[in-house]
């Protein structure tokens, strides 16, 4: 799948969660709202995305999935 | 041949009973309950002739007079109200000469052409005639008389003869107090009174064709040309419309197995006995001569379509399948499922495809409308649907309408509303365009909030400021039925200055004076009800701005009881339905996650095969992996993605990029020309099963005929999954619900034998709740605490610059539906025959375009042209347009971007140009051609094909 469509992505979900006081919370939610409705080759695919470069995506979601990858895979 | 009982009057509810005694008969009623409606009540039949129980009384026929001891005179029985111990004749040989001299002059200039007329043996004329003893008529007509009248057929529909009028003013009554449009009246006095529609015809007048008039005639004055055509109907069967997500109940008056006419059913728990032009006249669909009624398969979709067997479409769909998953993967299959479909339809092609296939890669239409309903209400109460009924209006003291346009996506209860409103409650309506309910008859919205497409949160944002800033949140309602610490990071978030009314006004293009007005008059204007349509969750913050609409209802109190609430306007019959029946790629039936272990335990021991506990594929994902390589073959079930879904050259792309793309489906719309495999389907009158529409009501769908292809839809489902080595065991769909209600905590307690009971049952119905749930979260919130979201505004990335300057937003029409694949094959196409773009006259008149002209509308992701409409409907800057027409291609032009959440496409704000130009687009010619072609590939269906 063209990973600038999951950058995208991933990168809205990442600006409604961080306005939460808690960013540790706001990462969790991010990782958590991956597992629950992307499929498991997309997430896989942002994974790797992210272990290569991470490139595009927000500091935000970069780090929520470097802290909680274990979630996602 | 009705079978109601007609009571003369409507019904009264008041705490306080009333006892008289009508012919000698004791009887207790309603204090306010009419004398005519009283006899009915104990079984006495006045006659009558301008009343009917669903319109307020009139008193102008003189008919159903009756004797009250006591009292002088004759007074009408339907404007009398009872009271007590007051003693009524109904029948004397007095009332008896007065109404046969009544009924003399009426007959006095009427055809006496009974034996040929249209109703003859359903006409309250005829009856009444009869019930008087009218056996001679003294005047002769060589008096002026009307009985040369000429008849105005201009309607598709129904035909006015004034010839048979007897100026009872039952139409006018029903299209003001039913419909609300106000559309009919009576011109003239004395002799020339008639009914007039204001204009030269019914046709070019503001009638909405709903029906209510000719519903309330008691001649053959207004009648259904399908009466005149087919004769009086011999049986009737209750269904539910296959439109709207209002989901109104129909009779089907049937002769045989040929519809005569669809009448709005009097008991339907969601329309009351009214309708709108669709689901009352356009079912001519069904039988239209495009239908495809024989099995199609063929190689490729430049290939000639070959008929087939319905065995052999099923084998090579099925052998398709497990080729390409045993090539490809298992994950290289997934299926659509489509708001048109029943419960019972949706329920086993979800099970198909994650029981049989083992992939959880099914989605459903919800993904491009109500997606950010079912997530954002999931996340802040607790349950993916609305909170009321659509009775809850009546108790409503503000109405806040918000990206939604009920006259025309749901006018049935466009009416209802529009009925409350005239009784004086208050309307706010945020929508980018002056929709009809802004200023019509009897009815003007206090506050219309212009705002620009895209900046519903902004919206949302500032009104939570105002109600937050100025102490109008309901904090013992907080306290008690909300989280706490999620209501004070909300708090402190609204409470940012950054979200006042005068610093988003800018934004929104709404002054911040109308802002606080609104948001001050949703506060504390008594019950406050929000209604909302895709206007709110066809946005890159469609989520968002459904949780900021919750926040709004928890924080002033206004959910948990009659008359409040936050009520989704779903968009098609069952998008609530398809939804609730596990349709999407993340859930099981109810809303229960695919991860949760104890459902997918419930589900495997069920259906007897391993499930997998990861989230599938949503349309978009499909198509994007299609045109990656790793997406081949997809079951689609009722759905046309290419025309209803966004970047139609992208939706294509992929389908192109699939190697067994499998259609099912009335038609061979727009996506049936990318399949390789074409399984017919059956229309709504061909099937039984169930539809659940916007307030959670199970309502049923009856077979009235036989399913023209062979099959009901589940059947052909079930065939596919048997061919693919699992047996489905169902011999009727009452045997799917079943299964349904077994699995399903919330459906618990619904079965086909209850629908008969009831009529119809809103979810949750389990046995806390054995006839249903009218309003939900009433002592708490399905998920405990309200939970309250931060909803910051983000504006879109969909930017408008020098090159696209303007904004498109699309949206629906009343007369057509959807993707118009029903409505398009009906009469209905005479109010709405093309898609046109409405466009500001200041805009129009910066391009130098005319009324009419040819235009061009260019976006990032495309172009296409229809005829331009100038209108001030339409604020500068914004230009809108329909999509019912494949042809007009308002999804080449809208772009991928997508609702953070759900992925719902951002159908309401595409950045434009347009263009004054004399021909239309490339992707327009292309479209034709290959539309042809595929035509074409049909009426060839004995071509060899290689498979």
């Amino acid at each position: 799948m063209n990973i600038e469509q999951l950058i995208t992505m991933a990168n809205q979900i990442g600006t409604f969660f961080k306005s939460s006081p808690d960013q540790e919370m706001a990462k969790k939610d991010i990782v958590m709202h991956l597992k629950r409705f992307w499929a498991l080759s997309m997430r896989l695919q942002l994974i790797a995305h992210v272990q290569q470069d991470g490139k595009g995506l927000e500091p935000i979601v970069k780090q929520a999935i470097l802290q909680h990858q274990a979630l996602l895979a | 041949m009705s079978k109601y009982t007609d009571f003369g009057t409507p019904a009264k509810i008041s705490d306080n009973q009333v006892t008289l005694e009508i012919d000698g008969t004791q009887i207790t009623v309603p204090e306010g309950t009419s004398i005519m409606h009283a006899a009915m009540v104990g079984g006495v039949t006045v006659p009558k002739l301008c009343a009917t129980d669903s319109l307020d009384p009139y008193g102008s026929c003189r008919l159903c007079l009756v004797e009250i001891e006591g009292r002088r005179g004759f007074p009408a029985s339907c404007t009398t109200p009872v009271a007590e111990g007051i003693k009524v004749k109904t029948q004397t040989p007095k009332l008896a000469d007065i109404r046969k001299g009544v009924m003399e002059l009426y007959i006095s200039d009427h055809p006496l052409d009974c034996l040929t007329c249209a109703t003859n043996g359903d006409c309250e004329l005829q009856d009444m005639a009869g019930a008087v003893g009218l056996r001679e008529v003294r005047y002769g007509y060589d008096g002026e008389n009307h009985l040369k009248s000429e008849k105005d057929t201009s309607n598709p529909y129904f035909q006015f003869d004034p010839s048979k009028c007897i100026v009872c003013s039952r139409c006018v009554r029903a299209c003001e107090e039913v419909q609300g449009t106000f559309a009919l009246t009576i011109q003239g006095r004395g002799f020339e009174s008639k009914v007039a529609s204001g204009t030269e015809n019914f046709l070019e007048s503001e009638c909405v064709s709903c029906g209510a008039c000719v519903q309330a005639c008691p001649t053959a004055t207004l009648i259904e040309k399908s009466v005149v055509q087919h004769g009086v109907p011999e049986h009737s069967v209750t269904t539910t419309c296959a439109y709207c997500g209002v989901g109104c109940s129909f009779d089907a008056e049937m002769k045989g197995e040929q519809v005569v006419r669809m009448v709005p059913s009097k008991h339907g728990g969601a329309n009351h006995g009214h309708s709108c032009v669709k689901g009352r006249f356009a079912w001519g669909y069904a039988t239209h001569q495009d239908r495809i009624t024989t099995p199609m398969i063929r190689k490729s979709i430049h290939d000639a379509w070959t008929e087939v067997s319905w065995d052999e479409a099923i084998n090579y769909a099925a052998s398709e399948i497990t080729r390409i998953q045993a090539k490809y993967g298992k994950e290289s299959v997934g299926g659509i499922t489509s708001s048109r479909c029943t419960n019972e339809e949706v329920y086993v092609t979800q099970k198909l495809i994650r029981a049989v296939l083992g992939t959880n890669n099914v989605d459903t239409c919800a993904r491009v409308c109500h997606s950010p309903t079912g997530y954002g209400l999931k996340q802040t109460l607790g349950e993916s649907a609305g909170t009321q009924t659509f009775d809850s209006v009546m108790h409503s003291d503000v109405i806040f309408v918000m990206g939604a346009n009920p006259t025309d996506g749901h006018p049935v209860f466009g009416s209802q509303m529009k009925r409350r409103l005239r009784e004086g409650a208050k309307l706010i309506v945020a929508d980018p365009r002056q929709i009809d309910l802004v200023s019509s008859p009897h009815v003007k919205a206090d506050y219309h909030l212009k705002l620009r497409p895209g900046t519903n949160v902004a919206l949302i944002a500032a009104m939570s400021h105002v109600i937050v800033s100025e102490g109008l949140v309901n904090e013992a309602f907080v306290k008690e039925r909300c989280e706490v610490d999620s209501f004070e990071a909300w708090r402190d978030f609204a409470s940012k200055q950054e979200n006042s009314p005068e610093a988003l006004s800018e934004t929104l293009g709404v002054p911040a004076e109308d802002l606080r007005a609104a948001a001050r008059l949703y506060a504390t204007g008594g019950n406050a009800a929000i209604y909302y349509g895709l206007g709110v969750t066809e946005h890159s913050q469609g989520s968002t701005t459904v949780m900021g609409i919750a926040n709004l209802a928890m924080a002033t109190a206004n959910v948990g009881r009659e008359g409040v609430g936050v009520n989704p306007l779903r968009g098609q019959n069952n998008v609530q339905g398809s939804c609730d029946m596990g349709s999407m790629p993340h859930e099981y039936p109810g809303y229960r996650h695919v991860s949760d272990d104890a459902t997918r335990a419930l589900f495997e021991t069920a259906w007897g095969r391993p499930l997998s506990k990861e989230p599938g594929l949503r349309i978009p994902n499909m198509l994007d992996q299609a045109i990656s390589g790793n997406f081949k073959a997809l079951y689609c079930v009722g759905e046309d993605i290419v025309q209803s879904d966004p970047n139609t050259q992208h939706v294509t792309h992929g389908l192109e990029s699939m190697e067994c793309v499998i259609v099912q489906d009335l038609f061979l719309n727009e996506t049936a020309m990318y399949a390789h495999v074409f399984f017919p389907g059956a229309s709504f009158l061909e099937k039984s099963g169930t539809f659940t529409n916007a307030e959670r009501r199970i309502s049923p769908v009856r077979r009235v005929m036989t399913p023209k292809n062979g099959f009901e839809d589940w059947e052909v489902t079930a065939k596919l999954a048997s061919a693919l080595g699992y047996p489905m065991h169902y011999s009727h769909a009452s045997d799917i619900l079943d299964e349904i209600a077994a699995l399903t905590p919330t459906f618990k307690g619904v079965s086909f034998k209850k629908l008969d009971e009831l009529g119809s049952v809103q979810w949750p119905c389990d046995d806390a709740n054995p006839t249903g749930t009218p309003t939900m979260h009433i002592d708490e919130f399905v998920r405990g605490k309200g939970k309250f979201f931060i909803t910051e505004y983000v504006p879109t990335t969909e930017k408008v610059n020098a090159k696209y300057p303007l904004i498109l937003t699309t949206g629906r029409i009343l007369s057509q539906y959807n993707v118009g694949a029903q409505t398009r094959r009906t009469d209905n196409v005479a109010w709405h025959p093309e898609d046109v773009i409405e466009i500001h006259p200041h805009d129009a008149e910066d391009r130098g375009i005319n009324d009419g002209d040819w235009v061009g509308i260019t976006s990032r992701a495309g172009e296409t042209v229809l005829h331009a409409k100038i209108t001030e409907r339409v604020q500068p800057g914004v230009v809108y347009t329909t999509f019912h027409h494949p042809e007009s291609g308002a999804n080449v032009i809208t772009t991928d971007n997508s609702d953070w959440a759900t992925n719902c496409p951002e159908f309401k704000v595409t950045a434009v140009q347009l263009t004054k130009v004399s021909q239309l687009s490339e992707w327009q010619r292309e479209y034709n051609a290959f539309s042809k072609e595929q035509l074409g590939f049909v009426q060839h269906p004995k071509n060899e094909v290689n498979v």
